[in-house]
Parts: structure tokens; sequence; C-alpha cells
């Protein structure tokens, strides 16, 4: 019973990560059906900037994420007006290319001025854990402020969408983005504001990971971004309470297979399941049947 | 078509002539040419630094007292990234386009063995200091790879000392191993440990295993706690090993750890936090707290250079290089054929890591040092020889 609990920890924390990733997937490939392949290392770019501000400048951890969080969303901007935006009105492989070649630039850039040596982040937050049901279930305190500032993040986005005015043109430039031009919305504007929003929690994600398992590397936003972006499919690409779901059905997944003794077969098992999903439901988890436009 | 088949031979000719006058030339000259294709980026980048470094220092005194049968030794260095395929990319470029005598390189056994089909086909000796791996120098049907020597223990020896360390010094009898997949250097040490502890009268309760860029262990080491083992053995590299460690005394599995020589990197003790690396013990090839004639002097002139405390794979490097010299001037010329000869008939070399042989199957006879870590610090615990 300990385990299984213990086992729950692990599986949300896990999941966490991979929702907070997932989301600016499914948000960019909402609005623009883009799937955003940099978002992996816009994650990892966080982690430095974090890195950097906590280790020599020697920020708090508050501090950092949201300076971390700022930069990363207007690096996610500055891209989409670069290498995105032109791209706009050709074939979508071109700009699946382009998205895959922002990746490895921004990899190989960060691999050439930091080095590719693993890096170490300070102690920025206290250890200390909780321990309960005599002691056989820990919960570290960096379990708890990874799930709470998840939490927060992903209400304050489904506010931003569903409450606010900005929020509302995002959703209509994703039904229909020439009905939403016409109807006067600033698509450019729009498009920029996702890009923003969705690197700003790749950003947080790469500060919180960095914190959490202590390590990063220049290549470290390559597996956890592919994971992540299967998070977003399997929770239903484009929808955010899928990516939600799929993040932490991942975690919990992986978490479950490893638990059962698995821990070699992890990956090939959790993707079997997304495969065996993406059958029965082909548009995801929460994923809404849509009609093909003629 | 005749005209184009002769162009095609003078092409070849021209070009085996300009190969074969390039190696000549390379052969006369007052310089020594070593080829060191080493890990110097990448996951595994502090061991080949480390062996760099002990080269390097060693090289230098060589050279400063006359060089090795009056001539000088001359270095030449590429960086193989950590990964395979660059191995093999330099250990070519080294033997074909740089006519070195002798390959030293890589560090770890994954990217030795992919260095080691050029070596064999040009027929230039390849040592490693620190590939520990059991078919390093001997094929999978058991025959001795002719070129390709190391001066360093075999994993499964390392793998072997661990099991009756736990077993005799230690007393633990229930082991849980949790060893990393994609390392051949992991899967040899697992597999001499199991056999071992299982052979003494202990129990493996499970094994599991892992990947090299794992990040989360938490699930698999709540699973291990569960079965409620005396004592871990993990073999593997530093970065995934300081994740592990951690995560382990974070969910409160406080036993033993046990593993090889790959603890040995102070990347370690930044990952895993020093609060966290308690209770562990390692095998190692040697200790900075020995207090040898030979391993002050060269703790001594290493800090004199480097300005900082030698390690293990400094101090490997630095034999290994001792080691080559000590051949060379044994053969008595600059031959890579003559080379091979003087490094099979090695004895009794008295190096910092210990004195070594070479045996008939190219490996080093020598003693295992085990260290135990307390607060992120390494202590020296004691000297296991083999049997």
């Amino acid at each position: 019973m300990e385990q299984v609990i213990q086992q729950l920890i692990n599986g949300i924390s896990l999941g966490s990560i991979y929702a907070l990733m997932a989301l600016g997937y499914t948000m960019v490939y909402g609005i623009i059906n883009l799937i955003n392949f940099a978002h992996g290392d816009i994650y990892m770019i966080g982690a430095y900037i974090g890195f950097a501000l906590t280790t020599f400048l020697n920020l708090g951890f508050f501090p950092s994420l949201i300076i971390s969080m700022a930069v990363t969303s207007l690096l996610g901007v500055v891209i989409e007006k670069i290498a995105y935006k032109p791209l706009r009105k050709s074939a979508r492989i071109t700009a699946l290319i382009t998205a895959i070649s922002i990746s490895l630039l921004l990899e190989y850039t960060m691999m050439y001025f930091a080095g590719p040596q693993a890096r170490t982040f300070p102690k920025v937050l206290k250890s200390k854990s909780i321990s309960f049901l005599k002691g056989n279930v820990i919960m570290d305190i960096k379990n708890i402020y990874i799930l709470m500032i998840t939490l927060i993040l992903m209400i304050a986005l489904q506010c931003i969408v569903k409450k606010t005015k900005m929020g509302k043109a995002m959703r209509a430039t994703s039904f229909d983005s020439e009905a939403a031009e016409l109807m006067g919305i600033n698509v450019d504007k729009v498009i920029s504001f996702t890009f923003a929003i969705g690197s700003a929690l790749a950003g947080a994600a790469g500060v919180l990971v960095g914190i959490y398992y202590n390590t990063i590397n220049p290549l470290m936003g390559s597996l956890p971004g592919l994971k992540a972006f299967v998070a977003a499919v399997l929770g239903g690409i484009g929808t955010i309470p899928g990516a939600v779901l799929g993040g932490f059905s991942l975690g919990m997944i992986e978490t479950i297979v490893s638990a059962n003794g698995g821990s070699i077969y992890k990956d090939a098992v959790a993707f079997l399941i997304l495969i065996i999903v993406l059958l029965l439901k082909p548009n995801g988890l929460l994923g809404k049947s849509i009609k093909e436009k003629v | 078509m005749n005209k184009k088949l002769s162009l095609i031979v003078v092409f070849v000719f021209v070009l085996s002539f300009i190969t074969g006058c390039s190696s000549n030339g390379a052969n006369n000259s007052d310089e020594i040419r070593v080829g060191l294709n080493y890990e110097l980026s990448g996951d595994n980048a502090t061991y080949g630094q480390g062996l760099v470094e002990g080269i390097e220092l060693a090289f230098e005194e060589i050279n400063l007292s006359g060089g090795i049968l009056g001539k000088q030794i001359k270095p030449i260095k590429i960086d193989n990234q950590s990964k395979a395929t660059e191995a093999t990319n330099v250990s070519t470029r080294l033997a074909t386009r740089e006519n070195v005598v002798v390959l030293l390189g890589p560090a770890t056994s994954g990217n030795t063995k992919a260095a080691i089909p050029p070596a064999m086909q040009n027929r230039i000796p390849l040592i490693s200091g620190s590939a520990t791996a059991d078919d390093v120098t001997v094929d999978t049907n058991g025959n001795v790879k002719e070129y390709i020597f190391k001066t360093c223990f075999n994993d499964s020896f390392q793998g072997v000392m661990m099991a009756q360390f736990a077993y005799n010094d230690l007393q633990l009898k229930n082991a849980a191993v949790l060893a990393d997949t994609s390392s051949d250097y992991a899967q040899g040490l697992s597999k001499a440990f199991q056999d071992t502890f299982k052979e003494l009268g202990g129990n493996i309760l499970t094994v599991e295993a892992y990947q090299a860029g794992d990040t989360d262990f938490k699930a698999v080491l709540t699973n291990l706690k569960g079965l409620n083992p005396e004592f871990l053995f993990i073999p593997g590299y530093y970065e995934e090993l300081g994740l592990i460690i951690r995560q382990a005394r974070e969910l409160g599995l406080n036993v033993p750890i046990l593993g090889g020589d790959g603890y040995e990197s102070p990347k370690l003790v930044e990952i895993a936090g020093r609060d966290a690396l308690n209770n562990i013990y390692y095998s190692s090839h040697y200790s900075s707290q020995d207090n040898s004639e030979n391993v002050v002097k060269f703790r001594e002139s290493f800090k004199a250079k480097y300005n900082k405390e030698p390690d293990a794979f400094n101090a490997l490097g630095y034999d290994m290089a001792y080691l080559l010299a000590d051949a060379m001037e044994r053969a008595g010329e600059v031959n890579s054929e003559k080379l091979k000869e003087a490094l099979e008939e090695t004895a009794g070399f008295e190096g910092v890591t210990g004195v070594l042989s070479i045996d008939e199957k190219h490996n080093a006879v020598k003693s295992v040092t085990i260290l135990k870590m307390e607060n992120g610090e390494s202590v020296f615990l004691k000297k296991l020889d083999p049997q």
C-alpha cells in the first residue's frame, strides 16, 4: 500500500513536467497546426537561464523562475517571427523541417557556448521532506513545489484562454483563422501571444526540472520534448485539458511499468500504450473529431 | 573502357606511392608520434580529460629527461566526442593520415571497441588505460586481439572483487542490482557480480535496469525499496549514478551502495550532493591516500602542473604513458611491430596504480583498491589482490 502511494507521488511529479511541456505543443498546434519541435529546446534554454541566474547572480527560486519564463517567452516570439511566420502560407512539411532545424540550432548553439558537460544547479530550495505512514512514504519538498507550480500555471492558462479577450481571440483563431481575421482579430498578434505563453511554460518546466534533478545539459530537451509531444497527442492535440491529462497519464504509465519490474521496457511499453490508445481513439483521449473542411 | 581502367590503375599506384612515402618520412624523423583518441567532450568527458592530463604530464617529464631512444614524444590528440562512431573515425585518421606508432585510448570500453578495427587493420598497437570490459582484448571466440592491450583490470574482475568484498568483508547476503543496459561496462560488472555473489551463497533479489540519459529513477527505486535489500549494486557512469544515489536517499533508501570505478568523478559529488554520498563502496584503480614513494612523487608533480589532486583516471593515464615509454625502450626502435612484442613481455612494471604485468590475454594483472565514500569524500579502505 505504502509503495502504491509512493509510486503515485513519483508518477504525478514526472507527469506534471510532461504536462507543462505538452501545453506548449498543444497550444501552438491548436493555433497554426505546427508541431513545434523546438519546444523541447526552449525548455533546455529555460533550464540554462535558471542555472545562470541562480549560480552567477545568486537569485532565489521565484525570481529565477519568473525571469527565465520572461526570457523564454521572448525567445519563443522571436523564433516565431523569424522562422515560422514567413512560412505560414507554405506547405506544412516546410514549417516542420524548419522547426527541427531550429531545435538543432538551439541545442548546438548552447553546446558551443556552455560546453557539452552536465551542469549542476546550486541548492536554491532547502532540502526537506515530509514522510508519512511511518516513514514509508516520503514526499520531497521539491515534489510539492513542482506540483503546485504546475497546477497554478495551468489554472492561470485556463483563465487566460476562457476569460480574457485575448483568450477569446485565440480560440477564434484556432477555430478558423481567416474568419477571425475578417472579424478584426489581429491574427499575427494572437500567434505571437500563443508562442509567448507556450514558451514561458516550457521555460518554467526547464527551471523546475533543473532544480528537481539537479543536472542539466544542452541535449536535455530532446527526449522529454518528444515525450511531451506524445503526451499532447495522447490527450488529444489541440485541447488544453487533453495536454494536461496526457502528461499526467504518460508519467503514470511510465511509473507503473517501472514499478512492475519493467524498467528495461519502460519506454517501449509507454509507447505501445500510446499506439493502442490512438487505434481506439484516433483523436486522443479528449480530442474532438474535427471534420476536414473542403 | 580500357583507357579508364588504366587511368584508375595509375591513380591507385600514385596514391599508394604518396602514402608510402609519407609514412616512411614520419618514421625517420626524430619524434615519436603517439595518437590520443579521447573523450574530450560529451558524456564521458571527465574520464577522457582525466586520462589525457595524466598522459601529457608523463610525456612532458619523459621529453624533459631526453625522450625515448633520443627522440621526443609528440602526442596527436583528437576528440571523439564520447561517441563510438567518432572513436572509429578518429582511430582511422590517426592510423592512416597521422602515421602514429601507437594509439592510446579511448577511455570507455564501448568507444575502445569501436576504435579497435582500424588499429588491427593497420597493425598498430592500441593501449587503453581504462577500458575495463572483458572483451576488449579478446574476441567472442576467445582469441586474443594481437595489437590490443590494456593497463587496467577487467570488469569481471571488479565485479568478482566487489561480490567478495560485500559477502566477506561487509557480511551482507541480500543484494539488489540496478545496471545501465546501454553500456558494456555496467553489464560486464553486473554479470560478474551476480555470478560470484550467488556462488558465494548470497541472494540476488532482483535485477533492474536503466538507460544512459534517464533522469527519473524514483519508480524503480521505490520498487527496490519494497524488496528490503541489504545493499544495492549499481554499476554505471557518474551522470546517472549521481541522480540515482540522490533519489535513492531522498526516498529513504539508505542501505550501502556498491559499484565500480565509474564512481570516480568529481561530477558525482556535484550531482548527488555531499549529504547523499554516505555508505558507498566502490572499486577503483588508485587512491591518492596511498603513501608509497612513487605515488607521492606523482601527486606532487601533478599538483604542480594542474593545481589539483590527481584522481584515478589521471593516475591511469600517467601509468599508461610510462608503460609505453618503458616498452619502447625495451623494443629498441620506433616500430609498431617491435613495440607490440615488447608490450607483450611486460612484467612487474611499477606504476602508481600498482605493480602491473601483462598476461597472455593482453590484460593487466594488478590489485584493486576499495574506497568508501562518506559525506562525498572518498576514503582509502583496502587493497584486494587477485586470486
